[in-house]
């Protein structure tokens, strides 16, 4: 039991770095970019990939099919069907995992120098060539539908369902990206196809490795993987058009505890006012035991295990978001008290000494991610993404540092907007009505 | 795919451990505090824990979920700190500090700059024994901690499952209440409850100290010294002994009904040996039984009902042989739509039957052994991981030299090691076969 584990993965630990990690920029002689951290002291290499896109890049009639062709890849290749490719990985002791989000096709690998050759064929087989054989789509089918069912009965998918279907409106990410029973039913082999082709492709292509491997070794092992991948894939997604406005909706649920998810306008990353906006979310709700939301609700009226808030910077829509859970007799006091904090934010800003506090942590606890390979591949092939440079590791906390108090007031001012700050509540809220239908 | 294995091949892998030895050094304080010390200088980062020999199983009756209460107080202040300080201070130093509980241990940590060291065993030392407490600040956290059971057990119908489940697996061990706490005894707790336990276990010969990243042995043994050393040792620490299980003579069902339940299973677990210090051999044979019979894809039972048949959504087995008392081998079956509970069950005592009549496939068993070599390397890319690997090892009844011989006991295990598991583990009368559903709508 954690006295307290962060339900989300903190939006800010997928950006950035630190003075001694040095990165080299490789270009392929096949044209592939990458960045590269050459460290030597352990024999494997932890390689990223990332495709821009994700399950964004769904149809709109086939709501679910790159999450179900993503859970496919690794369930046949070339002449292996779904056991022999897990055989051949479990031989080499190599790892490659597949993953989709709204935005982004994740493909993350480790493998040890003794069989790194073998190692990428195989990886490279199941991006280049997989299989989608029938009897593996009807496995993996099942699978999801598993998934789907709970999650239609899980607080906390449904609070999350119910916001995105509100939020988002007719962008795909106003629904899951599992897709629902009916339009998972409905997929067919050639839909999946498909979705191979529009979503795996080096137009929207970031590499990162970290290990034990020389520019070289890397260069040829990234067009040997990557050359055949098709050089174009579907267009991006266009943004979402946002609806916050404002109030409560309640979804009823029999269940204890009432679970809220809310958010509110955010800040797009290149904003000039994206780090006062990051310093003053991290006073607000960002920093764990130290947040204002913290402090109030759990740690003054112990109305909650755990509340948090982050920006969200999806490549469609910039949100402000938040979540907790209460029983169901104390979640009106819950959301009185986030609302007060929200109103109190806005009107009455930081003090010097929690700006101080918190630049203190942000600059303190940024060099402490980089602490393996595994987590400095992630760092960099997340920064390619965000549009940095690999300079930004040596400059971030200046960035930081540079926030005055003045930034974060008047930001706090601009930005924080009580009036579209939107509630999904999931149970059976007392005293909670809802505002939105 | 993904989903539901994974959660279970992640406690799989972490059964397998282990770490070049050289990286290594342990030590006893003269108070009797262990030592133990992790180098990795690839970043200028260090993990400090603190692990107590006390867990919920150690609770006195009636008081469940003190040790987790407890573990929530610690954060609440001393002579010195205030209310909150504590981690006030970890985060102005930017780190960030948190703990958790478990039926055998308590532990503490942070994650900071290396050079912070110091201060980090500095408040924990301190608050070892100088905690002080209001009933304003303990009537605030008992909310906190109720808000927790709702948030990870009462509202997930699953948890509910497997909270009554291990109730029933054992008949005597305290293994068979939850951590946290039952909801009508947590309700009571209170400031005499925490201290008691408090007094009882927290203390420089109950501990470990595990110091993880960028830091010498020699450094780590002088500030341990000067912050944990002058600490006393508690003299009536009590040995560590819980009410042990009697023979298990028959066999326990369970059908747990709850509307909330959207993908029924069927979950059977078996009372097993644990890990023991010197004695690791039944443990390693069941660890590679289980990614035998339940692993993932490759596996048996994945074989017979999601592959030959397609019975199953998923199966898996799995055993966590790193406890201080006997523990449990488990094998779930998620049905395919159109199979019963019933239908599901059977399909599991086939994949059993199955097996011990055909024994080890020797590939597989060389495949699984390569990935244990393998493990070792990737494991150092994760000191934190191996400084958990560590606390629990030696909360558990285990020692550092247990821990680094255990990749070997796993090389050396046979195809015939892992079948005479098998045969002993599967005694029904030592099991509890647990179906989690829906209820049936009446039309």
């Amino acid at each position: 039991m954690m006295r307290f584990v962060l339900a989300f993965a903190a939006f800010f630990a997928a950006l950035p770095a630190w003075a001694d990690i040095n990165i080299k920029e490789v270009t392929t002689p096949g044209g592939v970019n990458a960045w590269l951290v050459e460290d030597h002291s352990i024999p494997f290499v932890a390689l990223e990939l990332r495709f821009k896109g994700g399950a964004s890049l769904d149809p709109e009639d086939k709501r679910g099919v790159t999450n179900l062709m993503v859970g496919l890849l690794e369930e046949g290749a070339g002449d292996m069907d779904a056991r022999a490719f897990a055989r051949a990985t479990e031989a080499l002791a190599a790892s490659f995992s597949y993953d989709v989000s709204d935005d982004t096709l994740s493909v993350s690998a480790r493998f040890l120098t003794e069989n790194r050759d073998a190692a990428v064929a195989l990886l490279r087989q199941s991006l280049v060539d997989p299989r989608f054989d029938q009897d593996a789509i009807d496995r993996v089918r099942e699978q999801v539908n598993s998934g789907i069912r709970s999650s239609k009965k899980d607080p906390q998918d449904i609070a999350g369902k119910a916001f995105d279907a509100l939020v988002y409106g007719d962008h795909p990410y106003a629904s899951s990206l599992n897709g629902t029973l009916e339009s998972v039913a409905s997929l067919t082999r050639e839909d999946i196809v498909a979705a191979h082709k529009a979503s795996i492709a080096r137009d929207r292509l970031y590499v990162s490795a970290v290990g034990d491997i020389t520019r070289d070794e890397l260069a040829s092992l990234l067009d040997g993987l990557l050359l055949d991948l098709p050089a174009e894939g579907a267009p991006l997604p266009k943004p979402a058009d946002i609806n916050l406005p404002g109030g409560i909706q309640v979804v009823e649920f029999d269940t204890p505890q009432a679970v809220a998810t809310f958010g509110q306008p955010g800040i797009d990353r290149d904003d000039p006012d994206f780090f006062a906006a990051f310093v003053l979310n991290h006073i607000l709700g960002g920093g764990s035991f130290e947040s204002r939301l913290m402090h109030e609700v759990r740690e003054k009226r112990g109305l909650t295990y755990g509340i948090y808030s982050y920006l969200m910077d999806r490549d469609g829509a910039k949100l402000w978001m938040g979540g907790v859970a209460s029983a169901n007799d104390r979640i009106a006091e819950t959301i009185d008290v986030i609302r007060a904090e929200w109103d109190r934010m806005r009107e009455t800003g930081v003090t010097a000494e929690e700006l101080q506090n918190a630049k203190t942590f942000l600059t303190g606890a940024y060099p402490l991610r980089f602490d393996g390979n595994a987590p400095i591949a992630r760092i960099a092939v997340n920064m390619q993404m965000q549009g940095l440079s690999t300079d930004y590791i040596a400059n971030r906390n200046d960035m930081v540092n540079a926030v005055t108090l003045e930034d974060v007031n008047r930001v706090a001012q601009d930005l924080l907007d009580p009036s579209r700050l939107t509630f999904v509540v999931v149970g059976q809220p007392v005293g909670v009505t809802s505002s939105i239908n | 795919m993904r989903q539901f294995i994974a959660c279970l091949s992640l406690i799989m892998g972490a059964a397998f451990p282990a770490v070049a030895q050289d990286q290594v050094t342990s030590f006893t304080l003269d108070n009797g505090m262990d030592v133990v010390v992790i180098e990795d200088h690839r970043a200028p980062v260090v993990v400090h824990m603190v692990w107590y020999r006390a867990g919920s199983s150690d609770e006195p009756p009636g008081t469940s979920g003190i040790a987790h209460y407890l573990e929530h107080l610690l954060f609440k202040g001393t002579d010195t700190l205030e209310p909150g300080e504590f981690s006030a201070t970890v985060a102005k130093n930017g780190g960030s500090d948190n703990a958790f509980t478990s039926y055998d241990y308590t532990a503490y940590f942070q994650r900071i700059a290396a050079d912070r060291l110091g201060l980090m065993m500095q408040m924990e030392s301190d608050r070892m024994v100088n905690l002080r407490l209001t009933e304003e600040d303990i009537a605030t956290e008992l909310n906190v901690i109720i808000e927790e059971r709702n948030q990870r057990v009462e509202n997930n119908p699953a948890a509910l499952f497997r909270e009554q489940k291990s109730a029933l697996q054992y008949l005597n061990h305290p293994y068979g209440d939850p951590i946290i706490g039952w909801q009508h005894e947590m309700s009571n707790l209170g400031m005499e409850d925490a201290l008691d336990f408090y007094k009882t276990y927290y203390a420089p010969n109950n501990a470990i100290l595990i110091v993880a990243g960028d830091v010498q042995p020699d450094e780590v043994r002088t500030l341990a010294e000067q912050h944990y050393g002058k600490i006393p040792a508690n003299p009536d620490l009590p040995e560590r002994s819980r009410p042990q299980e009697p023979r298990q003579m028959a066999e326990r069902r369970m059908i747990f009904e709850d509307p909330r339940v959207a993908q029924p299973y069927v979950t059977r677990s078996y009372l097993a040996p644990e890990r023991d210090s010197g004695a690791q051999e039944d443990a390693a044979a069941l660890t590679l039984l289980a990614e035998i019979l339940g692993g993932g894809t490759t596996s048996l039972m994945a074989e017979k009902l999601q592959f030959e048949t397609q019975r199953a959504v998923n199966a898996a087995a799995y055993y966590w042989g790193t406890a201080l008392d006997d523990t449990t081998f488990t094998m779930v079956v998620v049905p395919a739509p159109g199979v019963t509970l019933q239908q599901a069950e059977d399909a599991m005592d086939e994949v059993i039957a199955s097996f011990l009549q055909t024994g080890v496939d020797p590939e597989q068993l060389e495949r699984i052994k390569m990935q244990v070599r393998a493990s070792q390397i990737y494991a150092r890319d994760d000191v934190g991981q191996l400084a958990n690997r560590y606390g629990r090892a030696l909360t558990q009844g285990l020692t550092v030299e247990d821990v680094q011989a255990w990749p070997d006991i796993l090389q050396a295990v046979t195809a015939e090691d892992i079948v005479a598991a098998a045969r002993d583990v599967f005694d029904r009368n030592k099991s509890v076969t647990g179906w989690l559903k829906a209820p049936e709508v009446t039309q």
